[in-house]
């Protein structure tokens, strides 16, 4: 073993039962039944084996045969798309939930993060909160009431610390959430997806504040879906995919290959029949997908890279002067773009009646166009003047991640929607 | 939850974390360690409990003293139920103190996880604080109903029309051990309702028909002497009953002990709050999993 050793994971694997059981809970009736059937069915080989295979796909493995270690005071980084299995590695690691195989060790007393807030309860006030909270994130009393003045001064609420947390903004709320759970000082820490809430101003100082854990030389383990963050924080980053891990590299490249992999989580929007409304006819939309160049369909593009969105959708009869279109805003609501597949005057010419069939419009952002964050796509289509035959305003959300683009060198956030690579000249005169 | 090991080292401890099968030890020691958040949890529960009531704390007074006067008018004047020459009231509420109390902890620490479902599936603890501070936090409004008893055997004590007088006798003495009897009756139910409710929401459904079938077979609203004496040792078999009885003799002075009552009583409670241990720790590491 060696000496400087924080986290030995072993051959880790966790299973899940799915279906039944998780649809709803068991009732007494139930399990009384089985008792009592169980033991008939046995006699039956053809049952048994049914009843085997029958368990097996009820039962899933959200981590499977996982092994890696971390040095102490080495931050590591955890990322892969959602049901990968980084939530399931991170619960097992904080002591909530057992492996079903395998093992770990740790070295080191353990604060666990997979939230903020855990148990804050609405009626007591952010005074309160804060020595409960402290309490359930394993503080000592005393500790709690040393950082207590820290801790409010980084929530920023001191005015309203003695009102019932019920009345403040969620804002607010997170702040104190996370300023209780920011001065946890544990060995090791564990940190999943808390900085993916709250606006951009918490989350820069969240950010701040974990990169200032980071350099007190402190193991931590942080799973995010925020790649500058993995970029910033972590030297070192592992991938998991569908419960094992693929690459275990220097972040720079383990953030490469899943981005341009496309591990990143599917980006489509399918319409069912139950939404549309039947005011709709004859436009029946399908689907909405975010593709990267080499056509596979992904939530998280990046900045530097060519996306092409589609829109795939059907005539029942011929339209005439259809226009299909998406609108493009931020999560925060700012309106980038819109734009129609007939706005080309040569296409509009073409299409004056659409026929009945199936159709797909695309287009293609280019390359150095968005800058990061996340967006909306919402999704029109519609004869001007004469009728709107749909609209989803939210269709689909994609994130655009910034790695690689201008001014990354600057560790700080960029204003704006875009993020053009520009050909500055500097002349010297 | 996991099977842990805890090596202590000069410098550090290492935890283990591997999967567990069967029956896991108590571990004790992690609760002791954790007990500042027992006590957080149970401050928690008694600040918020009356939040946002109108009467806000007297409802831990009203609760059993409303249900004294209605037994008072339905069991002693109406029914004419014997009540061991005590009068009656006096009678009914000294039952309905711990009664209270270890109702509330059935319902409350039977859905205490349920209740707790968020910190369970995201951070870690000794499962076993939950309930357990859900039943300690009884212990406040049974501490305000008290102070009514208080002043309802003073009250007695001094009406000269009434021949009835409250002797302090040194049973009294032993009253701590009946409220802990008390506690670890409640714990027990409410240890194996808590772990069952993770697995079999029935329990939600239950506890209100169990609370209402137990109030039956406990001596609250007439005495266990009652019971033919032969029947006596197989009522004991609920702890309420040795519970409740000894209340009386230790606060009352009723001049018979108990004796062999409370020992029935004492042993099927312990049992039940040893079992209910294990059974909990069995099943505490898939309930972030079920629950």
């Amino acid at each position: 073993m060696m000496p400087d050793l924080a986290i030995r994971v072993e051959n880790l694997s966790k299973q899940y039962k799915i279906g039944v059981s998780q649809e709803r809970y068991r009732t007494l009736r139930e399990t009384l039944g089985e008792r009592v059937s169980a033991p008939i069915r046995r006699f039956s080989p053809a049952n048994r084996l049914s009843a085997a295979n029958g368990a097996a796909s009820n039962r899933i493995w959200a981590l499977r045969g996982i092994t890696f270690d971390v040095r102490k005071g080495q931050v590591l980084g955890v990322i892969g798309r959602n049901g990968a299995g980084k939530s399931t590695l991170l619960k097992i690691l904080s002591r909530v939930t057992d492996p079903t195989e395998g093992y770990a060790e740790i070295h080191g007393r353990v604060g666990s993060l997979l939230e903020v807030g855990t148990g804050f309860h609405p009626e007591l006030t952010g005074r309160e909160n804060i020595l409960l909270n402290g309490a359930i994130l394993g503080m000592k009393r005393i500790e709690i009431e040393r950082k207590f003045d820290e801790i409010v001064a980084f929530s920023e609420v001191e005015q309203f610390i003695d009102t019932p947390v019920k009345r403040y903004s969620s804002g607010m709320y997170l702040r104190l959430a996370f300023a209780v759970a920011a001065h946890l000082e544990p060995e090791i820490l564990v940190v999943d997806e808390v900085l993916a809430v709250g606006d951009a101003e918490f989350q820069r100082k969240c950010l701040g504040k974990m990169s200032d854990v980071a350099q007190e030389g402190r193991t931590v383990l942080f799973v995010s879906h925020n790649m500058s963050a993995i970029l910033r924080l972590t030297e070192e980053t592992i991938v998991l995919d569908k419960g094992q891990l693929v690459m275990r590299a220097p972040t720079g490249a383990a953030v490469d290959h899943y981005l341009s992999s496309g591990y990143a989580q599917t980006g489509e929007r399918i319409w069912t029949a139950d939404e549309i409304p039947p005011e709709a006819v004859p436009f029946r939309p399908m689907s909405l997908r975010v593709l990267i160049a080499s056509r596979r369909v992904v939530d998280m593009v990046r900045s530097t890279e060519p996306v092409t969105v589609e829109i795939e959708y059907s005539l029942s009869a011929p339209v005439s002067g259809l226009r299909v279109g998406v609108y493009l805003l931020t999560t925060r609501g700012e309106q980038v773009f819109t734009s129609f597949d007939t706005d080309d005057a040569e296409l509009y010419e073409r299409f004056t009646t659409r026929p009945a069939g199936h159709y797909i419009s695309r287009f293609t952002l280019p390359s150095d166009f968005l800058n990061e964050g996340r967006y909306v796509i919402g999704v029109n289509a519609s004869t001007f003047r004469v009728k709107r035959y749909f609209i989803d305003e939210q269709a689909l959300i994609f994130t655009v991640d910034p790695a690689g683009a201008p001014g990354m060198q600057w560790q700080e956030p960029r204003i704006g929607v875009m993020r053009p690579r520009l050909e500055w000249q500097i002349e010297a005169l | 939850m996991s099977q842990t090991t805890i090596t202590h080292r000069p410098s550090e401890e290492i935890l283990v974390l591997r999967p567990s099968r069967g029956w896991s030890a108590l571990n004790l020691i992690d609760l002791w360690r954790y007990r500042e958040l027992i006590y957080f949890l149970i401050w928690r529960d008694v600040k918020v409990r009356y939040k946002q009531t109108a009467l806000g704390a007297s409802w831990a007074i009203i609760q059993p003293f409303v249900t004294m006067v209605v037994f008072t008018i339905l069991f002693g004047n109406l029914a004419k139920m014997p009540s061991d020459g005590i009068p009656y009231p006096l009678f009914s509420y000294t039952g309905l103190l711990p009664w209270g109390l270890f109702t509330k902890a059935l319902s409350d620490a039977g859905r205490s996880m349920i209740t707790n479902r968020s910190m369970i599936t995201k951070v870690y603890f000794p499962r076993l604080a939950i309930p357990i501070a859900s039943v300690l936090s009884g212990l406040v409004d049974f501490a305000l109903a008290f102070v009514v008893l208080i002043g309802m055997i003073l009250f007695y004590n001094n009406n000269p029309n009434l021949e009835y007088q409250v002797v302090l006798t040194p049973a009294i003495l032993t009253l701590p051990l009946f409220l802990l009897l008390a506690l670890i009756t409640s714990l027990g139910v409410g240890l194996w309702l808590s772990a069952l409710n993770v697995q079999y929401r029935d329990i939600n459904y239950i506890i209100p028909f169990l609370t209402q079938f137990w109030l039956f077979i406990t001596p609250i609203a007439y005495p266990a002497s009652m019971i033919p004496e032969k029947w006596q040792l197989l009522y004991a078999l609920n702890p309420m009953a040795g519970v409740v009885e000894g209340f009386r003799w230790a606060l009352l002075g009723v001049d018979t002990a108990p004796g062999p009552m409370i020992a029935v009583s004492a042993s099927i409670a312990v049992t039940l709050m040893i079992s209910g241990l294990y059974y909990f720790r069995r099943m505490e590491r898939t309930f972030a999993d079920e629950i």
